[in-house]
């Protein structure tokens, strides 16, 4: 274990660095790149590695670079690789694809708004039009939880009982670039971790055909087996954090981060960065006497629906902060959740941070402030409007 | 000898045990791709081989779940991402010193339209991938739309009244990649087919075989008649059958009689040049121009035409 100073990008890259080493003794590593910013450092960090048994290659558009690794995991190698906003609109057709195949491909997204016009700033609406098509989808707030995030994103996409895509997101620039001291395993320790990869569906000798036209029920069958996979991700998950535990002597985080929450009457839910700055605010008003609480929803895909259940249990407020929107109905962690609150919680959804503006501590008192007045539910609300 | 020995039919002991293309496929009567399969199937023999195929009529082919008419492992891609996903599986079998031959089965539309940029992308990269178009100059699968491989003059379902646009050279855009291996194919002439495509599967790097592919359906033509058009097409000049070495040294492979007689049959075999009433005297000097590079690119230089 050494400790290195590394932006979120090439944490991401080194992390499928040793997991791309780990897998020398079975069918190696074999990835497609293509660079966009903000992920850009990402792709030129694994391409400056020395992989035993691996390649990179580099193509000439992200459907390629997912194209590419449709054909590695099929062939039953190892695969990564990184993309950002357009770059994963573009990629989205082969993302679906390496979701339908069940093919285990790791995919890190620096979070960029979609466009035009163009702005390389954060927001989660790239990564979230992905939602609804079988791809595992983690949410980070810090370097080190990305880096622990993409190691665990190979073991839990490479499990039997799981088999499809991990996307592990960060937003662009406000981690993808921000440098802070990250853990870094042993070789060793990765190789324990990472069993050889095995893709049980791979092209071998017999033939067989992947991908080929089904009839409606089949479809709606794959389609089921899918989401029933996708259920087993949280029990799957919590089997890899102790093992997680056990080899790099660190806990891998929750699917769902709670902080000071359990006796708080209010809410703040959030995704990402976000929720490193809600946790801040919680303990500045936690010392003012307000009963606060934060929630961060790292999985977003499967939705770990009774955890926030759960979390959400008790509470009078709840303010969700979306950096996202779906147009016409507001922030998706927002609609995706309002309905496992009980009856009766104030429950407001504020937009903020779209395009990449900044969500610091000053935004979220006013968002709670705001929440503070309301006795019902609203609308979803601009975070500049309350 | 440029008479077909296989005819899409005939099973020699050269033969790969398991067809490439089993029986009880889907493919319409006459289609140039079964052809295609079974002159692979001849040539493959017991080579390891792993398709590649993106949307076409080929991925149809295919068959439905959980059966497979392909008797080799296949990937399904989507439309623009054959090159790419073979680069990817070609590349695993090389890191596992795997001898495979990774080969894409694909459409004029997946390969002259929307598989464009990979295409020409693996191209530049050398991968070590066979590419085979089977161009039935449509796109058949969607029911029979022009692409950029559909000549001028001929009518299809989104051109009624003929298409205006000249079709893509593809093979002088694959040769100007400088790419090892480039050919066009013409089903009717099984021995010159043959040789390519054990030639093309036994080199490493990138090979690209382009074949004429009869499509009674969208050419609107008789079943029976798919070889006897490609013959046509090779000896009025419209085709031309010739390999590329290394982007550079043109071989001209079936010397045309340019006759003008084929190319009236070739075109009048065929409903979908009625409307536009094209006839041999309209595509001639696009044809004797055609030629007369070729021939200063091989460096034979013969008059297009023979006069008298």
């Amino acid at each position: 274990m050494t400790v290195e100073l590394l932006s979120a990008n090439h944490g991401a890259a080194l992390a499928a660095t040793q997991a791309a080493r780990a897998n020398r003794k079975g069918r190696g590593f074999c990835s497609g790149v293509y660079p966009i910013t903000p992920s850009t450092e990402c792709m030129e960090y694994l391409c400056q590695q020395k992989i035993e048994k691996g390649r990179v290659i580099r193509v000439e558009s992200e459907h390629s670079a997912m194209g590419v690794c449709i054909g590695a995991a099929s062939a039953g190698a190892r695969t990564f690789t990184a993309t950002s906003s357009n770059g994963l609109a573009y990629m989205f057709e082969n993302c679906i694809a390496a979701a339908s195949l069940r093919l285990p491909v790791v995919l890190a997204v620096a979070n960029r708004t979609l466009g035009p016009p163009w702005n390389i700033w954060a927001d989660h609406g790239d990564a979230l039009t992905l939602r609804d098509h079988g791809l595992i989808q983690f949410y980070c707030a810090d370097n080190q939880e990305l880096f622990d995030s993409v190691l665990a994103a190979f073991r839990l996409a490479e499990d039997r009982r799981v088999m499809m895509p991990a996307m592990v997101n960060m937003e662009g620039f406000i981690l993808s670039h921000t440098v802070a001291q990250t853990q870094i395993p042993d070789q060793g320790q990765v190789d324990d971790f990472l069993p050889l990869t095995d893709v049980p569906q791979r092209l071998g000798v017999a033939p067989h055909t992947l991908g080929q036209i089904e009839i409606p029920h089949q479809t709606e069958m794959h389609r089921w087996q899918h989401h029933l996979a996708m259920l087993e991700v949280s029990k799957v998950y919590a089997e890899i954090q102790n093992e997680f535990e056990a080899i790099f002597g660190r806990r891998l985080l929750d699917a769902v981060v709670a902080y000071r929450a359990e006796d708080a009457d209010t809410l703040i839910v959030s995704m990402g960065t976000i929720g490193a700055t809600a946790e801040r605010v919680v303990d500045k008003l936690r010392a003012e006497g307000r009963r606060l609480g934060a929630l961060r929803v790292r999985l977003f895909r499967p939705l770990p629906t009774d955890a926030i259940r759960a979390a959400y249990a008790g509470k009078k407020r709840i303010a969700v902060i979306d950096r996202d929107i779906s147009l016409g109905l507001g922030g998706v962690l927002w609609a995706e959740t309002s309905s496992l609150a009980e009856p009766g919680t104030v429950m407001q959804n504020y937009v903020a941070g779209l395009g990449g503006g900044d969500v610091r501590p000053e935004h979220i008192v006013k968002m709670l402030d705001d929440l503070r007045r309301r006795e019902i539910s609203g609308a979803p609300a601009l975070m500049e409007a309350v | 000898m440029n008479e077909p020995a296989l005819d899409g039919m005939v099973e020699t002991a050269l033969d790969r045990a398991d067809p490439l293309f089993r029986k009880g496929n889907t493919n319409c009567g006459g289609c140039g791709m079964s052809l295609t399969l079974q002159m692979l199937r001849h040539a493959v023999a017991e080579r390891p081989v792993h398709l590649v195929i993106p949307a076409s009529c080929a991925a149809v082919a295919g068959g439905t779940f959980p059966q497979s008419t392909f008797g080799v492992p296949t990937l399904m891609t989507t439309f623009a991402s054959a090159p790419a996903a073979a680069s990817g599986v070609a590349s695993v079998a090389a890191l596992n010193g795997e001898d495979l031959r990774a080969i894409i089965l694909a459409g004029d539309g997946g390969t002259f339209d929307i598989g464009f940029a990979s295409l020409s992308a693996a191209a530049e990269r050398n991968e070590d991938i066979l590419y085979i178009c089977y161009d039935n100059e449509i796109y058949g699968n969607t029911g029979g739309q022009r692409s950029s491989a559909t000549p001028a003059g001929a009518v299809t379902t989104n051109t009624p009244d003929g298409k205006v646009e000249q079709k893509k050279d593809i093979l002088a855009i694959l040769a100007a990649h400088r790419i090892l291996y480039a050919a066009s194919v013409s089903l009717a002439h099984a021995e010159d087919a043959h040789r390519k495509l054990r030639y093309a599967l036994d080199i490493k790097g990138f090979r690209f075989l382009h074949v004429l592919s009869p499509c009674p359906t969208g050419w609107k033509s008789e079943p029976a008649l798919g070889l006897e058009l490609v013959r046509l097409a090779v000896r009025s000049g419209l085709f031309p059958v010739y390999e590329i070495f290394d982007g550079k040294r043109h071989v001209v492979n079936i010397e045309p009689d340019f006759s003008d007689e084929a190319l009236n049959m070739y075109l009048s075999l065929q409903r979908r040049f009625q409307k536009s009433g094209l006839a041999a005297a309209d595509l001639r000097p696009a044809i004797d121009r055609n030629w007369q590079n070729l021939r200063a690119l091989s460096g034979r230089i013969v008059p297009a035409r023979r006069d008298g």
